[in-house]
């Protein structure tokens, strides 16, 4: 009797589970792959265009993905596509170098001057609290919509994350390795080169990151609301043609975009923290 | 640790140190009253006292590193200021530098030519050569410190303050730093001044012990054991219990 029950397990059991533990361990190997960021976002994906097809979601309200792939394609042979791409990547870039540029300069400053500090860096603790978005009328009134105006207002959005991370940084480099610096005879330059700067780094770049967000969010309410290019331009053009494909497109492009900027910070970081395990890949 | 070379000669480059007088306070507490000290020409010496004792603020005093309320500090005969190394009490590397580069930091400013063939070699000298690449994450407590006293090294010292460098390490890689320490003592005739609050570690590596007691110098012990029999010996042993009888005070049986 027991002889049959473990016989009847033995044989059974394995046919049932090998199909099961097959999948499980491909879904496992898949979760850790390096890519199975992108799983999510491709499930869902399917999802919509599955729901598109079996007519769930009208093309007005959502099109379909195909849809807004082909849309894509069409506006990339007609070179509308690229072009409005490269405007808003160099806006974006423009903007991010100059306020990034600024926000990091005065960072610096008012982390190694107390003068410094004490003279700037109460008024833009307090500028920093006005959302630079509502500017906006007051841009417009400045600049017109002319390409002045976007670079004002991403570089005023990026300023502040880049400057208050930069500052935060500086101020929390360990007191102990600057002394020992001191000890050791570096100059005031040597020491901010091999010991402030590579200390405040990593708070350098989660400020770069922020200022990322902070610049592609800028640079869509600046496009749709005051532009005559540029992505956000696109889609507030195709939605007064009803296009909803481009529209959907437009949007896309941001999140696709974002995302690269992100892994670029990323790819960054690895590279000039290596020293610190936090960031090593 | 060779017998041969029992002391280095008081005419070698140690830096001879000299304290008048030196007082230091911190708001309204004086942690040192008026101490005077001489530390001859590559003398080691062995500062233990308790916590708050004041012994970190001497050694803070002569390397330079802090200002005395009162009297003052002479290196050498003339007063030569740069000669002074500090190991401190955590190994304090740049996390951002390789080994190497860390140990290149105590050349100075100006490592000059050959600096970096230095490096390596007092690294080799520490046993870390093959490491020399790394970043200081990946390396013990022991490592690091290794790399601390490397770098004290590396610009051969006329003068090592040493402030409790050991303290943090466990027993055997404490030995082991110990020998380091003096091998490179006896090698570089250097002045060593050691504070610890560890007296079998005084007893083990100095020539003369002080202690320190609320800001003066309470017992100066001239230690003249042979260096090779000092470890565990009985005469090291009965020095040891004087120096703690000394400082437990009234509790004393």
């Amino acid at each position: 009797m027991q002889g049959d029950l473990s016989e009847v397990g033995g044989r059974i059991a394995p046919a049932r589970a090998l199909p099961w533990r097959g999948l499980a361990s491909r879904i496992v190997a898949v979760g850790a792959s390096p890519h199975a960021g992108w799983l999510a976002p491709g499930a869902l994906l399917l999802a919509w265009q599955a729901a598109s097809s079996a007519g769930m979601i009208s093309d007005a309200v959502l099109p379909s993905p195909a849809a807004v792939a082909a849309a894509g394609w069409s506006l990339t042979l007609s070179g509308e596509l690229p072009h409005h791409m490269g405007v808003s990547f160099l806006r974006a870039m423009a903007g991010l170098a100059v306020g990034g540029g600024i926000g990091f300069a005065l960072g610096l400053a008012n982390g190694s001057s107390a003068l410094s500090h004490r003279a700037t860096d109460t008024a833009l603790q307090m500028a920093r609290n006005v959302p630079h978005l509502a500017l906006i009328p007051l841009v417009i009134l400045w600049f017109g919509i002319g390409e002045e105006a976007k670079l004002f207002l991403v570089a005023l959005g990026v300023f502040f994350p880049v400057y208050v991370n930069t500052l935060h940084g500086i101020r929390s480099v360990d007191p102990q390795l600057v002394e020992m610096g001191r000890c050791y005879g570096m100059t005031r330059a040597a020491l901010f080169r091999r010991v402030v700067l590579p200390g405040a780094l990593p708070s350098v770049f989660v400020g770069l990151r922020f200022a990322l967000g902070v610049m592609w969010l800028t640079l869509i309410v600046a496009e749709t609301i005051a532009a005559q290019s540029g992505i956000g331009y696109m889609a507030m053009q195709a939605r007064d043609f009803l296009q909803t494909d481009v529209i959907v497109l437009a949007i896309l492009i941001y999140a696709v975009l974002g995302k690269l900027a992100d892994g670029v910070t990323r790819a960054l970081e690895r590279r000039c923290l290596a020293w610190n395990p936090a960031y090593r890949a | 640790m060779s017998a041969a070379l029992e002391r280095p000669a008081a005419s070698g480059p140690g830096l001879a140190v000299t304290a008048r007088g030196l007082s230091r306070h911190f708001g309204g507490a004086a942690v040192l009253r008026g101490l005077d000290l001489h530390v001859p020409a590559g003398q080691f010496l062995a500062v233990v006292g308790r916590s708050g004792s004041g012994k970190s603020t001497l050694l803070r005093l002569l390397g330079g590193l802090d200002r005395p309320d009162g009297g003052h500090v002479l290196l050498g005969d003339r007063g030569e200021s740069t000669a002074a190394r500090i190991m401190f009490q955590e190994p304090r590397l740049l996390p951002w530098a390789t080994v190497i580069d860390n140990v290149a930091v105590g050349l100075g400013p100006r490592p000059g030519a050959g600096g970096r063939m230095r490096a390596q070699a007092v690294l080799d000298r520490v046993g870390l050569g093959a490491r020399s690449g790394e970043w200081p994450a990946g390396l013990s407590g022991g490592q690091k410190s290794r790399v601390a006293l490397a770098r004290a090294l590396v610009s051969r010292p006329r003068l090592l303050l040493l402030d409790e460098p050991l303290g943090a390490l466990d027993a055997l890689t404490r030995i082991e730093m110990q020998g380091l320490v003096e091998a490179a003592w006896i090698e570089g005739g250097f002045t060593a001044v050691l504070v610890t609050h560890d007296v079998s570690e005084a007893v083990t590596l100095a020539d003369r012990l002080i202690v320190i007691e609320h800001g003066t110098i309470t017992l100066d012990l001239s230690l003249d054991l042979p260096r090779r029999e000092r470890r565990g010996s009985a005469q090291a042993a009965a020095l040891e219990r004087r120096v703690l009888d000394h400082l437990l005070g009234p509790t004393r049986s």
